[in-house]
């Protein structure tokens, strides 16, 4: 027995057999200052730096490509132990592998010894990809609310981009959950020909009015926190801290489903609560919602977060691609389609997510709709890692 | 919703007498005969539970786009994207089913046949199949239109219930039958919409739906069906379409 498996660390740790192992991001310029690229919304941005993460080894074919794409806080570390916290500061990523660890790795759904996987962080975020937080060569100073309004066609431009420059004209299956599933829809409406297969899980044409409302209210968290200051707070001890850690505890709410929430916590109170006394954290959901707020503002930027919802507001398949109409937006899908949603889930509920898959079916183009009955609301899709795994598993295989 | 009818040769105990004379005597000596005499035959192989899709396979072009309707683990799609080089479509209401599915290859919609076939277009499918699905569901009528609406053909299979097992089964022990090919009780029984042969030669007669092929399981075997196959198809697979 080797002390790893001891200590049981084996399994888990970036030495266990179906891990990655340890990770180092990448970073390019993708566009340089002399030509910046238009954006959907108007204007220029230039330069553009990204940040991507693969596992994996690119076939001599180019034709083991499976392209991830991360959800509103996510980023490129999808799977792994980082190497590198000491020098980019992820200090938080010490502790836990990449977001999507659970299926990507040797072995695993989607098996990094047959595909290789690539991921990129979008621009507007803060995981190395330009953002807000980054310096404006105009003013030398950083963006703020400078930054230009960008959009999930954009993101989607700028990954086509990065596959130009790794030489890959095509890839086996382009996935992501949420927001990451709407970049998939997005590649394989506005680059048919370089996708073989998208997957779309627990996400859909469009936000909803009610996932509208609730981006409003996290934004307003933010934007009214005293120390937003117009989003220029950079080089302040002070960020719009309490209203970025409202905006993810809202947001965590929208993630969990009813069902889900009353068995994790149900009425439980926290316990070292004697007695219910006052306006301090009581119930066990209560300090749940503060330690993911707190955790949040550890790791994430408040206007990136600002960025980053609105363009997942604006994100319309049919507006873009079929004057309004989903169905003629589909025809011009190529790829095969997975569509999953998750019967708990009402941030994306399944009636939204079927709509999306109806539409693909209704152009002739192969697709296959799963309501997977799970309990953890929109986070299904990344919690269901077996029932989820097994999906993808066998889509990518055929 | 459907009216009751007020019909001509509905069996009420006054109605029998309106019955030609001696029919009634005539089938059910007709029923006991087919019993005895099978009763005196060596017990048949059973059938292979997918000789239907043996039928299938060989009604269906090459090449050919099919659309499956409670497709099930996807077992027929899958082979008929094997041997037929067919493009499939699934349609299934059971999430595990639907896994099985994907595990094949076959692409499958998750969907309730009931709240129909809106997604798809007029005539979208070459082929749509309806393999031991009919009798299971809520609106049988509205989802055989929606067939044969998004597919130039239909392929409709069922239990027989006028199989003279089955009726024995009912007149001799006053239960709901439980056969080979009925095998459940009344109340785990999917089969909410039974029906025979004649009913839905009836409903294509009505509907102006013509008979292209049909083949029956006579004795554990399938062939060709024929006119009074009435009582001895166990169960039926029709190729429809709209005349």
């Amino acid at each position: 027995m080797t002390p790893e498996e001891k200590d049981g660390t084996r399994g888990s740790g970036p030495e266990a057999l179906d891990s990655v192992g340890w990770t180092s991001a990448y970073t390019l310029r993708l566009v340089s200052a002399d030509a910046p690229i238009e954006l959907e919304l108007g204007g220029r941005m230039g330069p553009i730096d990204v940040e991507y993460e693969t596992y994996g080894v690119l076939s001599p074919r180019k034709d083991n490509v499976v392209f991830i794409a991360h959800a509103l806080s996510g980023d490129a570390h999808v799977a792994g132990w980082d190497k590198d916290t000491d020098k980019n500061g992820r200090v938080w990523r010490q502790r836990k592998p990449g977001w999507w660890d659970a299926v990507v790795g040797p072995g695993k759904a989607i098996d990094t010894n047959r595909y290789f996987v690539i991921c990129p962080n979008v621009l507007g975020s803060c995981y190395g990809t330009t953002g807000p937080a980054s310096i404006d060569p105009r003013t030398s100073k950083p963006y703020g609310l400078h930054f230009p309004m960008v959009t999930v066609g954009d993101w989607v431009k700028l990954h086509a981009r990065l596959l130009d420059a790794l030489g890959i004209e095509h890839v086996h299956a382009v996935m992501g959950g949420s927001l990451g599933g709407q970049q998939a829809l997005e590649l394989a409406l506005a680059f048919p020909d370089r996708v073989e297969r998208a997957v779309v899980l627990a996400s859909s044409a469009r936000l909803s009015a009610q996932g509208l409302a609730f981006n409003a209210v996290a934004r307003y968290c933010i934007l009214n926190d005293p120390n937003f200051a117009g989003g220029d707070y950079y080089g302040s001890d002070k960020g719009p801290d309490a209203g970025l850690a409202a905006a993810r505890m809202l947001a965590h709410i929208t993630y969990l489903s009813d069902e889900g929430m009353h068995e994790k916590f149900g009425r439980r109170l926290q316990r070292n609560i004697e007695q219910k006394a006052g306006f301090g954290i009581e119930f066990a959901v209560e300090s749940y919602l503060d330690y993911q707020g707190r955790a949040f503002v550890e790791r994430f930027d408040a206007n990136s977060y600002l960025y980053v919802t609105r363009a997942m507001d604006y994100y319309d398949a049919a507006a873009a691609w079929g004057n309004g109409n989903l169905v003629e937006a589909c025809r011009r899908v190529r790829a095969n389609a997975l569509v999953v949603s998750f019967d708990s889930d009402w941030l994306y509920p399944p009636e939204d997510c079927k709509d999306l898959a109806m539409a693909l079916a209704r152009t002739g183009v192969r697709v296959t709709y799963a309501e997977v009955p799970s309990r953890f609301g929109h986070d299904s899709f990344l919690v269901e890692t077996q029932k989820v795994g097994r999906l993808l598993r066998s889509f990518l295989a055929h | 919703m459907s009216q009751p009818r007020a019909d001509h040769n509905l069996v009420t105990d006054r109605g029998l007498a309106r019955l030609p004379e001696g029919l009634f005597e005539q089938r059910a000596a007709a029923i006991v005969a087919l019993m005895k005499a099978r009763a005196q035959r060596p017990a048949s192989e059973p059938a292979s539970l997918r000789w239907q899709e043996e039928i299938i396979s060989r009604e269906i072009p090459m090449g050919a786009s099919v659309l499956d309707l409670g497709c099930g683990d996807g077992f027929l799609l899958e082979r008929l994207i094997r041997e037929r080089n067919v493009r499939g479509q699934g349609v299934e209401i059971d999430p595990d089913q639907v896994f099985s599915c994907v595990d094949r290859g076959v692409p499958v919609i998750q969907a309730d046949l009931g709240a129909g076939l809106r997604w798809c277009p007029d005539k979208a499918f070459d082929v749509v199949v309806l393999e031991e699905t009919l009798q299971t569901l809520q609106n049988p009528r509205e989802v055989l239109e929606e067939m044969l609406r998004v597919g130039k053909r239909g392929i409709v299979s069922f239990p027989n219930f006028a199989h003279y097992r089955v009726i024995i089964d009912l007149a001799a022990r006053s239960r709901m039958p439980v056969t080979e090919r009925l095998p459940y009780y009344w109340y785990e029984s999917a089969n909410i919409h039974l029906l025979t042969l004649r009913d839905l030669l009836d409903w294509a007669g009505s509907s102006g739906v013509n008979i292209v092929s049909g083949y029956a399981l006579v004795d554990g075997a399938p062939r060709e069906l024929r006119a009074d196959d009435d009582l001895l198809a166990e169960e039926v697979l029709v190729v429809v379409e709209r005349t």
